[in-house]
């Protein structure tokens, strides 16, 4: 297999696949599931600490190996640009002189309200700017709008992560078509501007199809935390990632109506 | 004098540092980041930078999430 890494502002990921750290049973199934899926980059959130009951007094980096993984800091769980930019600054200030790799970027999540949690695109917008602003490079956590998500780009964006069905949904890709459209347009200038499918991710083969439309990358987190068996589920997607992005490069066979046979015509006994 | 952590009123000595604010709730600078009534405070200036009374604090870490 020779398949190109993904590269993202100044960083270059190994796997096209990005895995969350949250929802998991224990933080060693969460570090087991990482290895499991090879991805080579985690996203994280940013929460405030516990002033008492700090259990066991472990923290989610304890069991992240700096060497082996890229952090992506991200906004979630705020509704507001203000909120965003002020979480986003203080992930950055945590990666700063941390001994972790991702102090550079940030996934901007700017949210419309908790019922949807569908991204609120006007303030996911005005926090862009302001991030883009002060130096970082966003990933930005947008709807499937393909005109919103040109927006987002010619403001700065460093990479364009549409949502393929709501957060945590397991819905899939609802509308491959718009991803399509987003590819097409996003891409014309630049053939390796990043589109990362991020959110709403099911099964495996949510991700084969995500990556044989064509995008350079999967987020996902539910998907795997929430599986039966997490560890198995972690495979499945690296696999998947894997195997669609092949398929993609290779290029699949136009649809036709009617059968076109595999063997060849000539030669048969009772011809 | 009172300071605001975390959204929790607390009770610490006058002039107490960054530093010692961590240190009294047992949490390792390394991990975390600070910001003083909504201003970062740099890890290098945790012990420089000293609380005033009705001070608002925000001690953050990194936690899972997708």
């Amino acid at each position: 297999m020779n398949q190109r890494g993904l590269k993202i502002g100044s960083y270059t990921l190994s796997s096209r696949l990005i895995v969350g750290t949250g929802k998991y049973a224990s933080l060693e199934l969460m570090r087991d599931c990482h290895a499991a899926s090879g991805a080579n980059c985690v996203t994280v959130a940013v929460r405030r600490e516990r002033l008492v009951d700090k259990t066991s007094g472990r923290n989610i980096l304890d069991m992240i190996d700096p060497k082996k993984y890229i952090l992506l800091p991200n906004t979630a769980g705020c509704f507001t640009a203000e909120e965003a930019v002020r979480v986003a600054r203080l992930g950055r200030e945590m990666l700063t002189d941390s001994g972790f790799r991702g102090a550079e970027w940030v996934k901007l999540e700017c949210l419309g309200d908790t019922k949807t949690l569908l991204p609120e695109p006007v303030g996911t917008l005005e926090a862009l700017k302001i991030l883009v602003a002060d130096g970082f490079q966003v990933l930005v956590y947008c709807s499937d709008d393909v005109m919103l998500c040109k927006r987002l780009q010619e403001a700065g964006a460093a990479a364009i992560m549409p949502a393929g069905s709501p957060i945590g949904s397991g819905q899939g890709i609802l509308n491959p078509n718009a991803i399509r459209i987003i590819l097409e347009q996003l891409k014309e200038k630049n053939p390796d501007y990043p589109v990362i499918v991020d959110a709403g991710v099911g099964t495996a083969s949510d991700v084969s199809m995500a990556m044989e439309l064509g995008v350079d990358g999967v987020l996902l987190n539910t998907a795997i935390a929430g599986a039966k068996e997490p560890l198995k589920m972690a495979q499945a997607m690296g696999l998947a990632t894997e195997s669609g992005r092949l398929a993609f490069e290779a290029g699949r066979i136009p649809r036709k109506l009617y059968a076109t046979a595999s063997s060849p015509w000539e030669g048969r006994i009772n011809g | 004098m009172e300071v605001v952590v975390n959204g929790e009123i607390k009770e610490v000595a006058d002039g107490t540092s960054v530093q010692e604010l961590l240190d009294q709730f047992q949490i390792k600078p390394v991990r975390v980041a600070v910001e003083r009534n909504r201003e970062i405070v740099t890890r290098k200036q945790f012990a420089n930078t000293r609380l005033a009374a009705g001070d608002n604090i925000e001690i953050v870490t990194f936690v899972g999430g997708g």
